[in-house]
């Protein structure tokens, strides 16, 4: 008996769940995160990037939000372009660095409209391909592209068999190295480390022993300040070299990076949106934040404290009026 | 055995035939090499050796590109989202979100005195108190909020896996034909490798806790199924007979007597269940899960092992808790009620009810319901310099044995390239051939058939280099799995102080969270294949030594005195008396092995493993369905093949892990 009461009381369950997501039409699309909004606070969900420049992004702009304007921030560590489609649906309501996607741009901002742009941040972004400087101080030469076969057999690792090793970071990053090694005719292997963390353990490990190493990477990025590299020249960028992903034989770009926010809370988001639309700075000072969190260790909230302690003028002026 | 070895009497047809009825492996052998001295020449003349050939390929890159596309544009339109698949997203939510309210309004003193006192309801007051002082060790460590995300997505996948799970079961159970249709599905879930479920569940939910609930339903739903089933078709005959006897209606018949009988295969249905949802919960962080999940991926972006171990021991110690308990349970079916004199039965969980109530309420008014901030420890930083010192000192250099980095060069270059090259240097259909004759071997027609089969599907999908690439580090991590793993369940199973110590060390590496050691195997071991192997060991290792030990404990012990009396040496005993006779369990631990040892070497991914694992990290991070939805399906197919090449005869009921 004790059975069937149970059963009763499950399906009276079920049946009270349907009732209230009620039978009409349900768009997911617009749905947000079931821990946003608890307790009655007003909760911004932001994206948080795996890089540490976007924890650095989020974490100042949480800081703000939640002492200066009292709102509740939620973070979710989502990939670039998945990202994209969450601010799409509403899952996040913003992202604050992002490194250029046409497509998902074309999409979501021009034709679904339901993706708003928010501005610049105020950091350029630039990918490219560097070695260590101690080892471009021995051989200055490495850093046009034309000499790298000449270094390949320095660069061997096991991982890259018996060409050199051009170690790039996770398969969420936009990269055409796969192309460039192929069209440059290089005597390399582009060996993914799988995610960034990855990247980063193994370029300290390397900078220790005082390897060579040619190794994918980006600014700003805080590993500059722990491991000095310098770029190597690869054919110049002109206006849509890079256009065709088979054929691509020349550097990336320079890319100021956008901020992006969902349509909806773009419109309705008040005080919180008009922050981070607000909301720019410069690439020392995300990096004077990056840093604090990557080396140091801080947690993102500590670290932005710290920063917001030390530049009110520059925060002052993102405050919606 | 000795029959079997012995010289076949008779020449001629007949005898060579009862010979081989006598042996079947050598049978099985001549019958596989008659097949291929028939086929290989006409498939070589058709298609050559070598790779997988293109003919054979089908490219699913236009269709599954155009799919993604079309469920992109019509998400927010077409009625199949709008009222079904938009329903089931806004139940989940709506579910998570009532859970999480109701754990936030409980506060952390209501949540932690009502899980300290289901605990000592259903397990006693050992489990209780081990149970409070979990909770509040993940409020020490600043992860309470986190901890209730993940606790109520947890409860809502768990409900309705269980749910869903003990359906299908009664299904299976009572119905001869779903059991039949049901079993080889269920059996072949159980082997998949998590991280090949997220893709297709992302497409259509998007990134978010609805997908990661659905991903992690799919994932924990089986186990239940398996046990429901089993537990009703293992019903006592005569009770059975005795129920029926009593003129019992067919509903009378289940609620009475055949679920009560199958009361402990359910409870370790719902004890599986938990554990593979937990497991599920961090992985599903990759898709949005949120929680303590999240915070292990975020610290795993900043380097930063201390903060991810902060969020893993809450994930560890959820799991050790929830299995403990649960177990409890099921070990006290068939124990007498324990006597709490006042406290029996109903007027317990009264009891225990109201105690919750006044401690919640006493939270709430104290204005206490969160976590205060000043409470809490923070371990990121001695853990950090433990693992800086550990990577400094055993990367490189170290006299005599050399450091981590140039044991991973000589392991990549010596074990894991030749193999990977004699696996892609082989001709295709020796591969398939190889595997036929080892499922066979071990197994039976059946097992050798859908091995073969998934082997091509592999082929037909395009990914055959790849796919060999996986399969090359998944053989040595396997190998070193074993050697390691069984040489310590013997240490364990000949000594109980090993086996002592031993037991937390493997419940903690069994439950924590692979993400959490993902950075410091790549601190010790660089970048590359070598790390992923490692990773995928220290994955597997506690499951292998387990099984190992229990399998050599079981030795019948007539057997084994019956060897001292003969005046066997311990080490004698050991190889002639105790592993022959512990060879199923031996078999089990190859194939727990290798699937465990799979799922970890595709998140090896994340840190340069490459091949398919790094397929699907780039399909999910891309939103790339084409690559991720192959590489997911060569991984489901070659999670497949190796369960049933390892597969003994006959199947053991119970699963390790």
């Amino acid at each position: 008996m004790r059975f069937r009461t149970r059963m009763t009381s499950l399906v009276a369950a079920g049946a009270a769940l349907l009732a209230l997501t009620g039978c009409g039409a349900a768009d997911m699309t617009k749905q947000a995160s079931p821990y946003a909004n608890a307790q009655g606070a007003k909760t911004v969900t932001l994206s948080v990037q795996s890089w540490v420049g976007a924890q650095a992004n989020v974490g100042v702009a949480k800081y703000l939000l939640e002492h200066e304007l009292g709102h509740r921030v939620d973070t979710v560590q989502i990939d670039e372009v998945p990202a994209w489609d969450a601010l799409s649906q509403g899952r996040v309501d913003a992202i604050l660095e992002d490194w250029g996607h046409p497509d998902e741009e074309k999409r979501y901002v021009e034709d679904k409209k339901t993706i708003a742009n928010a501005g610049e941040l105020g950091v350029t972004g630039h990918i490219g391909w560097y070695v260590p400087t101690y080892f471009a101080e021995q051989h200055p030469d490495v850093t046009d592209w034309k000499n790298l076969n000449k270094y390949a057999d320095e660069l061997r690792t096991a991982e890259s068999g018996g060409k050199g090793q051009l170690l790039d970071g996770s398969p969420s990053y936009v990269t055409n190295d796969k192309a460039l090694v192929e069209n440059l005719d290089l005597d390399f292997q582009v060996v993914f480390a799988g995610s960034e963390a990855a990247q980063i353990t193994q370029i300290r490990q390397f900078a220790k022993q005082k390897k060579p190493f040619l190794t994918y990477w980006y600014e700003p990025q805080w590993l500059f300040e722990k491991v000095p590299m310098t770029e190597v020249k690869l054919p110049a960028y002109e206006e849509g070299c890079d256009a065709d992903p088979e054929k691509v034989a020349c550097a990336y770009p320079h890319t100021p990076l956008q901020k992006y926010l969902n349509a909806d809370f773009a419109k309705t988001g008040g005080k919180a949106a008009e922050f981070l639309r607000n909301f720019t700075w410069t690439t020392e000072d995300q990096n004077e934040v990056s840093l604090m969190i990557a080396d140091q260790k801080m947690s993102p909230e500590e670290a932005a404290k710290k920063w917001v302690e030390g530049h009110e003028s520059t925060w002052k002026a993102w405050l919606p009026k | 055995m000795a029959t079997a070895t012995a010289p076949v009497p008779h020449t001629g047809i007949a005898g060579l035939v009862r010979g081989l009825m006598r042996r079947p492996a050598v049978g099985k052998l001549l019958l596989l090499a008659v097949v291929a001295a028939v086929l290989v020449p006409v498939v070589h003349a058709r298609w050559a050796s070598g790779a997988w050939p293109d003919a054979l390929t089908v490219d699913l890159s236009g269709p599954l590109g155009s799919a993604s596309d079309w469920i992109i544009d019509n998400r927010d339109s077409h009625p199949l989202f709008l009222y079904f698949f938009g329903h089931i997203s806004n139940a989940v939510t709506l579910s998570v979100r009532a859970v999480y309210l109701v754990l936030l309004a409980v506060g952390w003193a209501g949540v932690t005195a009502a899980a300290g006192l289901v605990a000592w309801r259903v397990a006693g007051v050992r489990l209780a108190l081990g149970t409070a002082v979990a909770f509040l060790v993940c409020g020490l460590l600043g992860m309470w909020v986190p901890t209730m995300q993940t606790l109520a997505l947890m409860v809502v996948a768990v409900v309705a896996s269980v749910v869903l799970g003990a359906l299908l079961g009664l299904a299976a159970g009572l119905s001869d034909r779903m059991y039949r249709a049901l079993r080889p599905v269920l059996d072949t879930m159980q082997v998949l490798p998590a991280f090949a479920y997220l893709l297709p569940v992302v497409l259509v939910f998007g990134i978010g806790v609805p997908a990661a609930v659905l991903a992690t339903v799919v994932y924990a739903a089986p186990p239940m199924a398996r046990l429901t089933a089993l537990g009703l078709r293992g019903a006592d005959e005569g009770v059975m007979e005795a129920v029926d006897s009593l003129g019992a209606t067919a509903r009378q018949r289940l609620l009475t007597a055949r679920l009560p009988l199958a009361r402990k295969e359910l409870l370790l249905g719902l004890n599986q269940t938990i554990m593979m949802a937990l497991s599920m919960a961090v992985i599903a962080s990759v898709i949005g899960a949120g929680g303590l999940g999240d915070r292990v991926y975020q610290a795993l972006a900043s380097v930063d092992v201390g903060a991810a171990l902060a969020a893993g021991i809450p994930i560890v110690l959820l799991a050790v808790v929830l299995d403990r308990t649960t177990a409890a349970a099921g070990a006290r079916l068939g124990a007498s009620e324990p006597d709490h004199g006042a406290l029996r039965g109903g007027r317990g969980w009264t009891a225990a009810a109201a105690l919750t109530v006044v401690i919640a309420l006493a939270g709430r008014f104290a204005d206490r319901l969160e976590w205060p901030g000043a409470w809490t420890a923070t371990i990121a930083e001695p853990v950090n310099n433990a693992v800086d010192w550990m990577t400094d000192h055993l990367y490189t250099g170290v006299p005599v044995v050399g450091g981590t980095a140039d044991w991973a060069g000589h392991f990549t270059t010596w074990v894991l390239d030749p193999v990977r090259d004699g696996l892609q240097w082989l001709p295709w259909w020796s591969v398939l051939l190889i595997v036929a004759a080892l499922a066979w071997l071990i197994g039976t027609w059946r097992t050798a058939l859908t091995a073969v089969l998934a082997m091509a599907a592999i082929g037909v999908l395009g990914v055959w280099k790849p796919s060999l690439d996986t399969l090359s580090q998944v053989l040595a991590a396997v190998a070193v799995t074993l050697v390691l793993g069984v040489a310590t369940g013997i240490a364990a199973a000949r000594s109980a102080r090993v086996d002592r110590m031993l037991r937390p060390v493997l419940d903690v590496f069994q439950t924590m969270p692979q993400f959490v050691y993902l950075i410091p195997v790549v601190a010790l071991f660089g970048v590359g294949r070598a790390p992923a192997v490692a990773a995928a060991v220290v994955y597997a290792l506690p499951a292998v030594v387990r099984i190992t030990a229990q399998g050599l404990r079981q030795v019948d012990p007539g057997a084994l005195e019956s060897a001292r009396s003969l005046g066997a040496t311990s080490g004698q005993q050991l190889r002639q008396v105790q592993l022959p006779l512990a060879r199923s369990a031996l078999l089990l631990a190859v194939n727990q092995g290798v699937v465990l040892v799979l799922a970890v070497v595709i998140i090896g991914g994340l840190v340069g493993g490459g091949a398919l694992g790094y397929d699907v990290v780039f399909g999910l991070a891309q939103g790339d369905l084409a690559t991720g939805l192959v590489a997911g399906a060569a991984i489901v197919c070659l999670g497949l093949m190796l369960d049933r090449v390892t597969q003994p005869a006959e199947r053991h009921a119970k699963k390790g892990a």
